[in-house]
């Protein structure tokens, strides 16, 4: 697995594109061999890595909307290039973000209200929390995750692919003779089954044309000596059924009602989850995994449900992408102060970087620190009301608490929407000033 | 764990199937539903009091929430006599306009009812206007303001100035909560409080309605 990761650190070391002069190739590579350095532990970085994790704030910052970054793809990659360039932060996070908002139109989204959709064109995305997954669908979706999604999960999610709802197993579809293979496929002749097929064809093209805009986007910033700090995402097996397959609610009294049932659930995820992120990684050519992590934080369960319930496959998310050569990045909303001491004995020395809100951030220095670098904290309150000064002395302090011999990089807590810009800029200048190793 | 017949240690200590059978039994026996409802508002108190001492978390207070309601469900047939329940006092609560979150909102709302409060839940995006409305419709003394995302600073901020302007500012403490909230943005929006928990929420309604 050693050997496995510094492939994939090669790789994102050297991506395949022409730098726009050598300049900008020694800056990219000088920013990807920090943060390699802040994470494996193995040495102190030259300087503390800085990577504001932002939201819509390019939009904000440019005097556009959110509306804007999820239709007008020009304007998307105007801003989020003006950010990068303007702010030059060790890392970006893509400008992958905000999403394509006519692909979630063409298929009746129901799970989120977006920008011109729900919520006003100035404000972000958000979850409409449901039941999303019924109770007493666990069977079906144990039994067989694929179909469930196909014929159950998505239907209720897209509106426009509701008649899937009518698709038989393809797993059907055995041998010639015409009770097996033929059959299977009736439905697909079936005209609203077809008017749906259509209406993915077309979500299809739409998608195809956002990502489009999106890799050129990211190899103009790469050339201009910008790295993206993620290789890919996944999600905790908890969250992946909490959030949007039981809601929040759900998942909280399956703890109690059928707590079998959603720990055979979240074991068929695992593996799942592992892939997803793993796989993405390699395509990308980039190790680090983004994992954000919502409902085994501080308050939301006890320490004996995140042990019981939340941690172990989670734990085993994180081994299987390391064992692939990732480097999982866990974002842990909320708070994490009664976690610490229940993961760090689990944790492979040097393989994991975690993402802080409003945890104690000496502490986790203290009770992680020596096994994984840390990140995080900088409130939004502070970047979205403070004044710059105020900014730069709570990094200045963070660095203090948590920069020593490295394992450390300085981002904010929660995503940055409508920030100040000379608060954001404040945090880099100030990672720039005090973050230097001597 | 106390008597396990006993229906304010079964509420209290989550035990739903215990809970039901206890409340089927005493429905049988034509015991007065407004002492059953008693027994209900207690073992709830005891649910507020363990999540303030952090025995209690989130997840809990949710299941408590949907065994309250399979109870209240099977008593309410009974509840024939409208007694004039007296409450500690009138609270409005919502999610601030653009933020449609509700979950916390939701815990929030249920403690303060759970412990006396009537509650006018406005629900999510509320504009500041609504809010005014309600002031004025119910003469509530309490308001709290719920938000998820950053964005809620500023529809926070508006809600209190549209308060300020109808002239209601004077009757009415305003609370606000929610994942980013910190003292700083309680000066920012120049609400009177903060919260950081549904029992802060609590403690502050109880204070303002002089019941500390």
């Amino acid at each position: 697995m050693e050997e496995k990761q510094e492939e994939l650190f090669n790789r994102w070391l050297s991506p395949q594109v022409e730098f726009v002069d050598e300049k900008a190739e020694e800056a990219y590579k000088a920013r990807v061999t920090r943060i390699k350095d802040a994470i494996q532990l193995k040495k102190t970085p030259d300087k503390v890595p800085v990577f504001p994790l932002i939201g819509f704030f390019p939009a904000y910052y440019t005097g556009l909307t959110p509306y804007d970054m999820m239709y007008d793809y020009e304007k998307l990659k105007m801003a989020f290039k003006k950010y990068v360039l303007e702010f030059k932060p060790d890392a970006h996070a893509g400008a992958i973000g905000p999403g394509p908002g006519k692909f979630f139109e063409i298929l009746d989204y129901k799970l989120y209200a977006w920008p011109g959709h729900g919520v006003a064109p100035q404000h972000s995305y958000q979850c409409i929390e449901g039941e999303y997954m019924k109770a007493d669908e666990y069977d079906a979706l144990i039994q067989d995750p694929t179909y469930f999604f196909l014929t159950v999960f998505l239907p209720r999610i897209f509106g426009a692919l509701e008649p899937f709802k009518k698709i038989s197993p393809l797993t059907n579809a055995l041998e010639m003779y015409g009770g097996f293979t033929p059959v299977t496929f009736i439905p697909f002749g079936l005209p609203d089954v077809q008017s749906a097929l259509k209406a993915l064809m077309e979500a299809g093209n739409e998608v195809l044309k956002w990502i489009g805009n999106v890799v050129a986007w990211e190899r103009e910033i790469t050339a201009a000596g910008f790295p993206n700090l993620f290789g890919g995402g996944t999600k905790a097996p908890f969250d992946t059924i909490g959030d949007t397959l039981r809601g929040t609610k759900g998942i909280m009294l399956d703890m109690y009602r059928r707590p079998e049932k959603l720990h055979q659930a979240m074991e068929i995820f695992t593996p799942l989850m592992i892939k997803m992120g793993a796989s993405a990684a390699k395509a990308n050519g980039n190790p680090i995994v983004f994992i954000p992590l919502h409902k085994g934080a501080d308050g939301f369960i006890s320490n004996k449900q995140f042990e019981e319930f939340y941690w172990p496959t989670l734990k085993k998310v994180v081994m299987g992408l390391v064992n692939e050569g990732c480097l999982p990045f866990l974002y842990a909303e909320g708070s994490y102060n009664s976690r610490l001491e229940l993961i760090k004995n689990d944790l492979p020395k040097g393989k994991t970087l975690w993402g802080f809100d409003q945890t104690d951030m000496a502490k986790a220095k203290k009770i992680i620190g020596d096994v994984a670098s840390i990140c995080g904290n900088v409130p939004s309150s502070l970047l979205n009301v403070g004044t710059p000064q105020e900014v730069k002395d709570y990094v200045k302090k963070l660095i203090e608490v948590c920069g020593e011999g490295g394992g450390f990089m300085v981002m904010n807590g929660a995503v940055i929407d409508e920030a100040k810009p000379e608060n954001v800029k404040a945090m880099i200048e100030a990672t720039n000033e005090y973050g230097v190793y001597k | 764990m106390g008597d396990p017949k006993d229906l304010v240690t079964a509420l209290a200590d989550l035990k739903e199937e215990e809970a039901l059978k206890i409340v089927e039994e005493k429905l049988a026996a034509e015991e007065d539903p407004f002492k059953i409802m008693d027994d209900i508002r207690r073992g709830m108190e005891i649910v507020g009091n363990r999540f303030a001492n952090n025995e209690y978390f989130i997840s809990d207070l949710l299941y408590a929430g949907e065994i309250l309601r399979a109870v209240t469900e099977k008593i309410k047939p009974k509840l024939v006599t409208t007694k004039e329940t007296k409450h500690l006092g009138k609270v409005i609560i919502g999610s601030v306009a653009g933020d449609i979150h509700d979950i916390g909102k939701n815990i929030v709302v249920f403690m303060l009812e759970a412990n006396g409060f009537e509650v006018h839940d406005l629900g999510v995006d509320i504009p500041p206007e609504k809010f005014v409305e309600k002031i004025k419709e119910t003469g509530a003394t309490i308001v709290g303001l719920s938000g998820f995302l950053t964005l809620a600073f500023d529809s926070m901020k508006k809600t209190v100035e549209a308060i300020e302007k109808a002239g209601l500012r004077g009757k009415v403490k305003i609370m606000i909560g929610g994942g980013q909230i910190t003292e700083e943005i309680r000066k920012y929006t120049g609400a009177d409080a903060y919260g950081r928990d549904a029992m802060d929420a609590v403690a502050l309604a109880k204070n303002w309605a002089g019941f500390a």
